[in-house]
C-alpha cells in the first residue's frame, strides 16, 4: 500500500463557542460547579444553625454581602439550566416501558417536575411548620 | 433567485499542498440541485482534480458526508437553495484527517468497528438445515431503529469528544452494539460490554447529544450510549455486591 500523507486538521481551543449547541453543552457540563457550590453553602448554613444563634447571624450577614448575592443568583441560574436540560435530555437515555408500550419522551420528563414539586413542597413544610 | 451560488470549496493535495486551501466555484442553482450535484458540476464542467466521495445520491450508501457551513451533512440531501445567496462552504467531514480535497480517512472508525461485534452472536451452532430464527414483530421493532446507520461518519464528525480523544469508540460503532444487544436472536451482550465498560467506551461520552442532531437516519446515537452506561453501571454494581456465581 502507497504511504498517503494526510493532513490531521488541529482543534481550536474555542472550538464550543462555534456553534450554539457546542456552548450550551459546554454551559450544562459547568453547571455542575456551581450545583456543587450551592450544596456546599447549604451543608455551611446547616453547620452555622447547629452551633448556634451567633454562628447563624454571623452567617447570615455574609449571606447578605453582594458578593455573596451576586455569585448565589449566577448559580441559582445554572442551576435552573442544569435542572432544565437534564429533564429534557432523560427521555433518551432511559428507555421507560409500560407493559410493551414505549413511555412518551413528554410524560418522562413531566413525571420530573411533578417529582420536583412534591420535594419542594415537603421541604417548604419541612421548614415552615 | 439567483442563477448560480458560491460554493466555497476545500482542497488539499498531499503531493503539493502543506495544508488545505480554499477554492471557489460557481456553480448552477435550481431549487432541485444539491450540493452533490454541485460539486459533480465542478468535477465535469469546471476542474476535473477536485475529488470527493459518493454513490447513490439518494441517502442510502453513507459515502458522501461533508461539512457544510460547518455541518456534517449528506451533501446528496442537503439543498443548495437552502443556503442562497450563498456561498456555501464545503470541507470534508471534521475530526477525520484530509486524503485529499473532500476525502477523509475512515480507517480508524474501520478498525474500531469490529472491536464491538456487530454481528449475531449465539451459544449454539445451529446448520441452515435447522431453520431460521423467527422473530415476532415487536421483537424486530426493538431494534430496528438502531439497524438503520449507514456508516455515513456523520456523528464522528459532530462529535468533538471524538475530536479531542481520537480513542474514543464513538457513537455509530456503540449505536450498532445496541442494535445487536437488543437483537432476541443475539446472545453476545456481555462480550459486547467487556469492550464497550472500558473508559474509551461508553464513559468516554459526555452526552453532548450532537451525533443524535446530525444523524440523516434518526438512529439517536446519543441515546444507544446512556442506555449502555446504564447496563454497564448496572454490572459494576453487580459485580461488587454478588457472588461470582450469582452474576
Amino acid at each position: 500500500m502507497t504511504e498517503v500523507r494526510v493532513y490531521r486538521r488541529p482543534i481550536p481551543t474555542w472550538w464550543w463557542v462555534r456553534k450554539r449547541t457546542y456552548f450550551v453543552f459546554v454551559m450544562r457540563e459547568l453547571s455542575s460547579l456551581f450545583v456543587g457550590w450551592l450544596v456546599v453553602y447549604l451543608l455551611m448554613f446547616l453547620w452555622a444553625v447547629g452551633r448556634g444563634e451567633d454562628a447563624y447571624a454571623d452567617f447570615l450577614d455574609g449571606a447578605d454581602s453582594p458578593w455573596v448575592v451576586a455569585l448565589n443568583v449566577v448559580a441559582l441560574l445554572f442551576l435552573a439550566l442544569h435542572v432544565v436540560t437534564w429533564f429534557n435530555l432523560t427521555p433518551q437515555a432511559m428507555d421507560v416501558r409500560m407493559g410493551s408500550r414505549r413511555v412518551p419522551a413528554a410524560a418522562v420528563i413531566a413525571s420530573q417536575y411533578a417529582a420536583l414539586v412534591v420535594v419542594s413542597a415537603f421541604v417548604f413544610w419541612l421548614v415552615t411548620r | 433567485m439567483a442563477d448560480s451560488i458560491r460554493l466555497e470549496v476545500t482542497r488539499y493535495r498531499p503531493d503539493s499542498d502543506s495544508e488545505p486551501q480554499l477554492q471557489e466555484y460557481d456553480v448552477p442553482l435550481r431549487q432541485e440541485l444539491t450540493v452533490l450535484d454541485g460539486l459533480n458540476h465542478v468535477k465535469n464542467e469546471v476542474d476535473s482534480t477536485l475529488s470527493f466521495r459518493w454513490s447513490c445520491r439518494m441517502g442510502i450508501c453513507g459515502s458522501c458526508g461533508m461539512n457544510v457551513d460547518g455541518e456534517p451533512r449528506l451533501t446528496c440531501a442537503t439543498f443548495l437553495s437552502d443556503y442562497a445567496p450563498g456561498p456555501v462552504r464545503v470541507e470534508p467531514l471534521a475530526n477525520f484527517p484530509v486524503v485529499r480535497d473532500l476525502v477523509v480517512d475512515l480507517y480508524d472508525f474501520m478498525e474500531k468497528l469490529p472491536r464491538v461485534k456487530p454481528w449475531i452472536i449465539r451459544d449454539d451452532d445451529l446448520s441452515v438445515d435447522d431453520g431460521e430464527y423467527l422473530q415476532t414483530p415487536e421483537e424486530l421493532d426493538a431494534y430496528k431503529q438502531f439497524s438503520m446507520c449507514i456508516n455515513c461518519m456523520l456523528c464522528y464528525a459532530a462529535c468533538p469528544v471524538y475530536g479531542l480523544d481520537p480513542d474514543f469508540v464513538g457513537p455509530a460503532a456503540i449505536a450498532l452494539a445496541e442494535r445487536y444487544d437488543l437483537d432476541s436472536r443475539d446472545r453476545g451482550a456481555r462480550e459486547r460490554l467487556d469492550v464497550l465498560i472500558e473508559h474509551e467506551g461508553v464513559w468516554g461520552c459526555t452526552f453532548v447529544g450532537e451525533c443524535t442532531r446530525v444523524c440523516p437516519k434518526h438512529v439517536d446515537p446519543a441515546g444507544a450510549i446512556q442506555r449502555y452506561k446504564v447496563k454497564a453501571a448496572k454490572e459494576s454494581v453487580k459485580a461488587f455486591l454478588l457472588p461470582r456465581g450469582a452474576r
